[in-house]
């Protein structure tokens, strides 16, 4: 059986690392994230992996070297956040559209200026729609349960692509949390040894050649089959999270439900911030209030459907952003779940808040605030607005 | 044993950078780029930055690499072959690989003296076991023309048009390889295909270095120079004899010149039949002429000054 432990998000991702055990590791240190790849590096001066280490000169470098290692053939991991995942941004579509599977530990930071380094989804957000699989956790024991799937999920033949996994800055990278890890051994067989499905760049009998130049002839075709794969997630993740469960006895989909089955009001809320929610629903609900949560877990490619088919029948829904996409817009999350309701005939009303960004506390007043906004929406009261910031200084 | 250096033996080797590929006409990098290949003895893992050779080369189904190769972006090639180069280390320790492989990167001047250089920089500072090829034809040639820090001084490029009132680039070029040969471990070289057997010992040299090294190939470039078609060797011949391109080496901080020329050409023999350089020989740009004949003079002394400095 596993053991209960004290450990901090940063140190769940690194073990989690250190039981994939991969053969190249790139990567720069920044704030919140570089805990992991210190912790990481005792396990490589001390011999406990494998791992050849390319401690680069940037973050750009960093991914770029594990593009490269990827290519090469073999198992490749990295942890970045906030900065450094925007100045890895190009590396991005190249890590994807090359379809090398490298999992990226992300301690979710906040983008400057001004310069911040707590805990919001900025930095993830910003990196939805680079072809890359996401993964958010609302804990540390998330983190390392993500973190050991992530290598099946991204590895998987049917898939090879890279993922990222995101845990909220400093709230879940740095405090300490009660988690369990799994035996080493039986984590260890669960992760599995890489395999090599293509020819590598180190298979010199089958030389390739990759990254061509491809113009106005394919790339068009090259983005769709992109598309397509992406559509071959879902099952994947879901597959991989019932192997997961039966070793750990915890449940993992497409995302989480909570109390959400008879719900008329429910929030919608990604990360550490669920956790809190939770307290409030079961308050709400002691009240005698149907409140719910949906908190989701696998964000890009995002389950549309699946979202859509646990949320119908919710009378009024909140989606809560720690991120916003500025200019009269909504936040990232708020307009996925717009899109994935849209088909339904009859529509939650739908509202957006922007709270907790650069690691501003979110609390249960928040939760409570909103909840009683749409406990209003739910009996017919009119929208005032749909998008509003919460826990910002009068 | 090693291919011998001479044409009849190396004629009988495989290319394993082939023909068809899109280069334009007389261009120097696939002289500079057979040269190299042919020179290794090893099998090779290449990584090109985004450039004209990287553009040219691999099309959609057609590559003309007959050799793992692999391109991502353009400021990066030195992490790339980093990356590639550490999987290999990985995989080699575990046991999983067999064979000696030996790794190079591929930049043009754009891409390693400005936007790659510091990744360039990162791989050779982590003595990281590589070879990466520069061949520097002084501008972005690819995008059109434009001004490098590899440009000489007084070159008409489309970022620093000759006009009536700006004369070319107000800049000389910036000394790359004292740049990398500032860093522990290094072997570095300039070559010119023009010097072929003395560039194919340097590849050789750099590939058989424990470590990282780096080499500058000057690479005609016609549609940039504005020279002949069939003028590429001529011209990176005419570099050479003038001394603006001097050959040499530099290993553990001590300078050889490989290659000394009888008689010093004026650089104006290498300027001339460049139509980048046209409007300096009209009247009221002979300084401009002066200052770029002494910042040759002014080298090549030196480099004549560090290689006495530690002559046994």
């Amino acid at each position: 059986m596993g053991k209960k432990i004290g450990i901090t998000g940063n140190e769940a991702i690194a073990n989690a690392m250190r039981i994939a055990n991969p053969d190249v590791c790139g990567a720069f240190p920044i704030t919140p994230a570089t805990e992991i790849m210190q912790r990481f590096c005792t396990f490589v001066s001390n011999g406990e992996v494998k791992t050849e280490t390319v401690l680069a000169e940037s973050e750009h470098s960093a991914m770029s070297a594990c593009i490269g290692a990827s290519a090469a053939g073999g198992r490749v991991a990295t942890a970045t956040a906030a900065q450094g995942l925007a100045l890895m941004w190009e590396m991005l579509f190249i890590a994807s559209g090359l379809r090398l599977p490298i999992v990226m530990g992300v301690a979710n930071r906040a983008l400057s200026a001004p310069l911040n380094i707590h805990g919001d989804h900025s930095d993830g957000m910003g990196a939805r729609d680079c072809g890359w699989i996401h993964l958010y956790c609302e804990d540390a024991q998330e983190g390392y349960d993500n973190m050991l799937q992530a290598f099946r999920i991204g590895e998987h033949k049917d898939l090879r692509l890279p993922v990222m996994v995101g845990i909220d800055g400093f709230i879940t990278s740095h405090s300490i949390q009660t988690a369990e890890y799994l035996d080493d051994d039986v984590a260890r067989k669960f992760v599995g040894e890489y395999q090599q499905t293509l020819p590598a760049l180190l298979d010199i009998k089958n030389p390739v050649s990759m990254g061509a130049l491809i113009l106005t002839d394919y790339y068009h075709e090259y983005r769709k089959a992109h598309e397509q794969v992406m559509m071959r997630v879902f099952k994947v993740v879901e597959d991989i999270g019932k192997e997961f469960e039966k070793i750990s006895g915890r449940p993992y989909g497409l995302f989480e439900s909570y109390r959400l089955e008879d719900a008329e009001v429910a929030i919608v809320v990604m990360s550490s911030a669920a956790g809190t929610t939770k307290e409030v629903v079961d308050e709400y609900r002691a009240k005698g209030i149907k409140a719910g949560l949906l908190k989701p877990r696998l964000y890009r490619p995002f389950p549309y459907t699946q979202i859509a088919e646990a949320l119908k029948h919710v009378k009024a829904i909140a989606v809560l952003d720690r991120a916003d996409c500025w200019g009269g817009s909504y936040g990232p999350l708020f307009t996925d779940i717009t899109g994935a309701l849209y088909g339904l005939d009859k529509k939650p009303v739908l509202i957006n808040k922007i709270y907790g960004l650069g690691g501003r506390d979110y609390m249960p007043d928040q939760a409570e605030y909103t909840f009683n906004e749409l406990i209003d929406l739910a009996k017919g009261g009119k929208v005032k607005a749909v998008k509003e910031y919460i826990g910002v200084r009068e | 044993m090693a291919t011998p250096l001479n044409l009849k033996e190396l004629s009988k080797k495989e290319e394993l950078f082939t023909p068809g590929h899109r280069l334009c006409a007389g261009c120097g990098a696939p002289i500079v780029a057979k040269m190299v290949v042919m020179a290794a003895e090893h099998p090779l893992v290449m990584t090109n930055a985004t450039g004209c050779l990287e553009v040219s080369t691999c099309i959609s189904e057609n590559t003309a690499w007959k050799m793992p190769w692999i391109h991502s972006a353009f400021e990066n090639a030195g992490a790339t072959i980093g990356g590639i180069e550490a999987m290999y280390r990985s995989l080699k320790k575990q046991g999983k690989i067999k064979e000696d492989i030996k790794f190079i990167a591929w930049g043009g001047d754009g891409g390693t003296y400005d936007i790659g250089l510091q990744a360039l920089s990162g791989v050779m500072e982590r003595g990281q076991d590589v070879l990466y090829v520069c061949y520097d034809n002084g501008a972005y040639m690819n995008t059109g023309i434009q001004r490098s820090s590899a440009t000489p001084l007084g070159a008409d490029t489309t970022t620093c048009p000759a006009g009536s009132v700006v004369q070319g680039k107000p800049q000389g070029r910036k000394d790359l390889a004292k740049i990398i040969a500032a860093h522990q471990g290094t072997y570095v070289a300039q070559a010119s295909p023009s010097n072929w057997q003395d560039l194919m010992k340097k590849v050789r040299k750099a590939l058989d270095h424990k470590g990282p090294s780096f080499m500058n190939i000057i690479a005609p470039c016609n549609r940039g120079w504005r020279t002949q078609l069939n003028d590429a060797i001529l011209m990176s011949r005419l570099a050479v004899d003038t001394c603006y391109w001097p050959l040499f080496e530099i290993q553990d901080n001590i300078t050889t010149i490989t290659y000394k020329p009888k008689e010093k050409k004026p650089l104006v023999d290498f300027l001339k039949p460049q139509g980048r350089f046209k409007h300096l020989f009209a009247p009221g740009n002979e300084a401009i002429l002066k200052q770029a004949q002494d910042d040759v003079d002014a080298y090549w002394e030196r480099l004549l000054k560090e290689e006495a400095c530690f002559a046994k």
